[in-house]
């Protein structure tokens, strides 16, 4: 019963993912794209809830819907005119991205139905053990094999240079 | 003696100190640093000389050879490397004493003569740069450390004559003395090349020791062109030799490096340098003997030819420094030929002895009769003997420093010259009875155009001068003076006690009849000076017109720099460097140039695709990477 | 059970209509949007990835986690070389955009 319920709910996600995505790329009004771009996001969450990565929902939620997608809606703001819906698109490119993408998708697709992956129908494999938090804070804090204290301080630096930098790019002269 | 090479370091730190800070250096006191630095280094070469000679004969009878101090430069083989050092040996002793001497001699007389010229402080750089590449050549322990600074020679010379580098014939004159020079140096190069590839070492040391053994049974296998490894050998290195030493057909560099400052001739043209060549054939000479007799059959005939053929032209020249440059090449063709009768040991190593003995007196006297030249040059401002006349009673101490060098060169005892020109000709008497008559007739033309160039500047009669003529000043004097007691001196040594071809002492007598023979036709040749240019009369020019295709010939030098530059004008560049001139420009030229055109047609073609437009870009990376992967599955 | 397939065909198609938009979009802001959402199914595939075939260890799970991180710092630099972008053409619109044409 459970598993059809998640197949349900994963459906259901997965349709409102394909949806969105396709809505937010060909949406004409950017603010509308955005918004999908949230959907995206949230749904995308709800396939790591599904994973049992809860830890990294959360961060999905927080960084992209509450920080990533804040800054879009400033920057839309700031940008567009009101009423600036006008979007002609460009045919030929119109064309050229999607021969691009249905020829990728179509042979990303072939290969992956093609591919046997030897996790096996094994049952325990998405056994229902959550991630546990404390696990996952010593591996990002640890220092030894298979931890990521120096990858986790050069990613602070690197959002610390990024916010110097964008300000540093933004700002009037 | 490890201080001898500071003989060598001494002009090179002046060299280094006064070319870099000539432009905060006073004209005076660069020259007062170069001098007194060669002052330095001659000091040292007489102490030098002074220990060497009177530590004596070694236990086997011979002066010893000496290496002062050596140190290991580029190494190739165990044997085979390249060491700079200073050996020392009578003859290199011996040329360390003459190039200190002239060197100092002319170093202090360019204070007067150079006075007031643009670059003052580069002369002296430039006399120090060459004195230390001279010296340095002397005492090379080993071929190639010889070569370096035989080319180094080469280079200092060729700034010497261009010194006035606003004259276009200073130019040319010196671009040609290093172009010869360098011809004859590839010759110089592949002797070298061809001798250490069969022995296998550059040291002279080993080269020439046990009657140069090594060199005579490693070349003995190898032949080429019907003359053996040994003939081509030591054949190319005589051909270096001549191009220093201005043997014929490679002398006509030297007449015109008379371009360059009267001083600097004297040092580098008629003292230093251009006994280069006698040197090196006098420094291998045991493997000339031993190992390529045939060469030295060569070189008696090269040099006995060079010597007439130069004083013929000598006696037409009208330029005074000409007629000195010739007179050097004669000179110097004197040594060469008495090297070339020479044998090994003793009494039959008499011109080797004799070789280097006159290479001895010659620089002094040839540098006297320079600077002396450079005096009335000063005076008069012409090198034409037209402008000259009746010097005599303006310029005393030049006149008679003047004869005394003529009367050494001509070979009238006492003077120096006698003693050296008659071991020559008793050594080429007891060998080739051709060539002593050639060298017999040599000498009488050298006393008859010698005396020829003293009437014609000091007799005749006076000419209209603009300014009268004076003596010049005391630092021009002061090494006329030194350089003539010198040119009275220097005969009187016991010159065989201290050199000799295998370095034992002997006794070289003067032959009586020989002697008695060659003062007689010098004193002819005087004696036809005199009555033809003692006073102004038209005897000279009536002979001349008696003799008119001689006279013309002559006076343009027989003609060989106009067969020079018809072998390189019209047969090298119109044969082979126009070819390959035309091929350098249309097929590799062309065809970097069509790469180039190429390249920019296609880049013009295809720069379309580099719109601008990042998501074009993303296009076209997408394509490639599935294709990629599609090349991936289906591979 | 829900298959690894599923999942990474949603992503699969999140990708590539993320580079449709990438190629297709003309507004500078629809070009960053597409990014994002082929970083977000590229985070999905690793946490997938990890999930079923490596269960025990957790590489993916912090790949996602720095993904996300980046793609935030790569946001804040682009908006704010797009916002300058506009201050100096007065629009957003990537044809604009080809100075360093040829």
């Amino acid at each position: 019963m459970e598993e059809i319920s998640k197949l349900v709910i994963f459906y259901l996600l997965a349709a409102a993912i394909v949806v969105s995505s396709i809505l937010a790329v060909t949406s004409h009004r950017i603010f509308r794209a955005a918004v999908y771009l949230l959907i995206v996001l949230l749904c995308t969450a709800g396939l790591y809830l599904l994973l049992n990565y809860h830890f990294l929902a959360v961060v999905q939620l927080s960084v992209y819907a509450g920080g990533i997608l804040i800054l879009f809606i400033f920057a839309i703001l700031l940008t567009s005119a009101k009423g600036d819906r006008t979007e002609p698109h460009d045919r030929r490119r119109v064309v050229a991205g999607i021969i691009s993408a249905v020829a990728g998708l179509g042979i990303t697709t072939w290969a992956t139905l093609k591919h046997q992956f030897l996790y096996g129908n094994n049952p325990t494999v998405l056994g229902e053990h959550e991630t546990n938090m404390r696990l996952v804070g010593q591996t990002m804090m640890g220092s030894g094999k298979y931890e990521y204290l120096l990858s986790f301080e050069t990613l602070s630096i690197l959002l610390l240079v990024c916010a110097i930098g964008g300000i540093l790019i933004a700002r009037k002269r | 003696m490890e201080y001898t090479v500071y003989i060598i370091l001494i002009p090179m730190l002046m060299f280094l100190f006064l070319g870099l800070g000539s432009k905060w250096l006073a004209p005076r006191v660069a020259g007062w640093f170069g001098t007194l630095g060669m002052g330095v280094a001659a000091a040292l070469a007489y102490a030098t000389a002074w220990n060497y000679f009177s530590a004596g004969v070694a236990a086997d009878g011979a002066y010893p050879t000496v290496t002062a101090w050596s140190v290991e430069w580029l190494r190739f083989t165990d044997r085979l490397h390249i060491d700079m050092g200073v050996l020392l040996d009578p003859i290199s002793v011996m040329m360390l004493v003459v190039i200190t001497t002239v060197s100092l001699m002319v170093h202090v007389y360019s204070f007067g003569y150079m006075k007031g010229e643009r670059g003052f402080q580069r002369y002296y750089a430039f006399l120090s740069l060459f004195s230390f590449s001279m010296l340095g050549l002397v005492v090379a322990t080993n071929i190639f450390q010889m070569y370096i600074f035989w080319e180094l020679v080469g280079a200092s010379s060729y700034l010497l004559i261009g010194f006035y580098y606003t004259r276009p014939a200073a130019i040319a004159a010196s671009k040609k003395a290093f172009i010869v020079t360098r011809f004859a140096d590839l010759g110089f190069l592949i002797g070298i090349l061809i001798l250490s590839f069969y022995t296998g070492t550059f040291d002279f040391g080993q080269l020439t020791a046990d009657n140069a053994s090594l060199a005579v049974t490693s070349l003995a296998g190898g032949s080429f062109l019907g003359l053996s490894a040994a003939t081509w050998a030591m054949a190319l290195l005589f051909m270096g030799a001549a191009g220093k030493s201005a043997m014929f057909p490679l002398h006509i560099w030297l007449p015109d490096a008379m371009e360059g400052p009267t001083p600097v001739s004297a040092l580098i043209h008629a003292a230093t340098m251009v006994v280069a060549g006698v040197y090196l054939v006098a420094r291998m000479f045991p493997l000339y003997y031993f190992a390529a007799p045939d060469v030295l059959t060569l070189i008696t005939y090269v040099g006995a030819f060079t010597a007439l053929f130069a004083a013929l032209i000598a006696i037409t020249q009208t330029d005074i420094k000409r007629v000195l440059a010739f007179s050097t090449i004669s000179q110097i063709a004197y040594m060469m030929v008495a090297l070339g009768v020479s044998g090994m040991g003793d009494h039959a190593g008499e011109g080797y002895t004799a070789s280097m003995f006159h290479l001895f007196t010659h620089a002094f006297f040839k540098a006297l009769l320079f600077l002396g030249a450079g005096s009335v040059i000063h005076a008069v401002h012409s090198n034409e003997m037209e402008a000259m006349g009746g010097l005599r009673r303006h310029m005393p101490v030049t006149h008679w420093t003047f004869l005394i060098a003529c009367l050494a060169i001509s070979g009238i005892p006492p003077f120096s010259g006698f003693f050296s020109k008659d071991a020559i000709l008793s050594a080429a008497f007891g060998r080739d009875k051709v060539v002593f008559a050639v060298l017999l007739l040599v000498a009488g033309l050298t006393a008859f155009y010698m005396f020829r160039l003293y009437y014609r500047i000091f007799w005749s009669e006076d000419r209209a001068y603009e300014k009268k003529p004076h003596d010049a000043p005391a630092t021009m004097l002061v090494p006329l003076v030194f350089l003539a007691l010198l040119s009275v001196t220097t005969g009187w040594l016991p010159f065989s006690q201290l050199v000799s071809s295998d370095g034992i002492p002997y006794a070289l007598g003067i032959n009586g009849w020989i002697a008695a023979g060659g003062i007689l036709v010098s004193l002819a040749g005087i004696a036809v000076a005199t009555r033809l240019y003692r006073r102004a009369n038209d005897l000279p020019a009536r002979l001349a017109a008696k003799w008119a295709g001689f006279w013309r010939a002559a006076s343009h030098r027989f003609y060989i720099d106009q067969a020079w530059l018809f072998v390189t004008k019209k047969i090298i560049f119109r044969c082979i460097s126009t070819p390959v001139a035309w091929f350098d420009r249309h097929a590799i030229d062309g065809g970097i140039d069509a790469l180039g055109t190429g390249t920019q047609r296609c880049s013009e073609a295809i720069k379309g695709a580099q719109n601008g437009q990042v998501q074009a870009y993303t296009t076209f990376f997408m394509w490639g990477v599935l294709i990629i992967v599609v090349c991936v599955f289906i591979f | 059970m829900i298959s690894m397939e599923h999942y990474l065909i949603v992503s699969s198609i999140m990708f590539f209509v993320g580079i449709y938009g990438f190629i297709a979009r003309k507004n500078l802001l629809g070009v960053l949007i597409s990014i994002e959402l082929i970083l977000n199914s590229v985070e999905i595939n690793f946490s997938v990835f990890n999930r079923y075939l490596y269960p025990d260890h957790m590489e993916g799970l912090f790949f996602s986690l720095f993904g996300i991180a980046i793609s935030a710092a790569e946001t804040a630099v682009a908006i704010a070389i797009i916002i300058n972008v506009y201050r100096l053409a007065n629009n957003i619109d990537v044809r604009h955009i080809d100075q360093m044409k040829y």
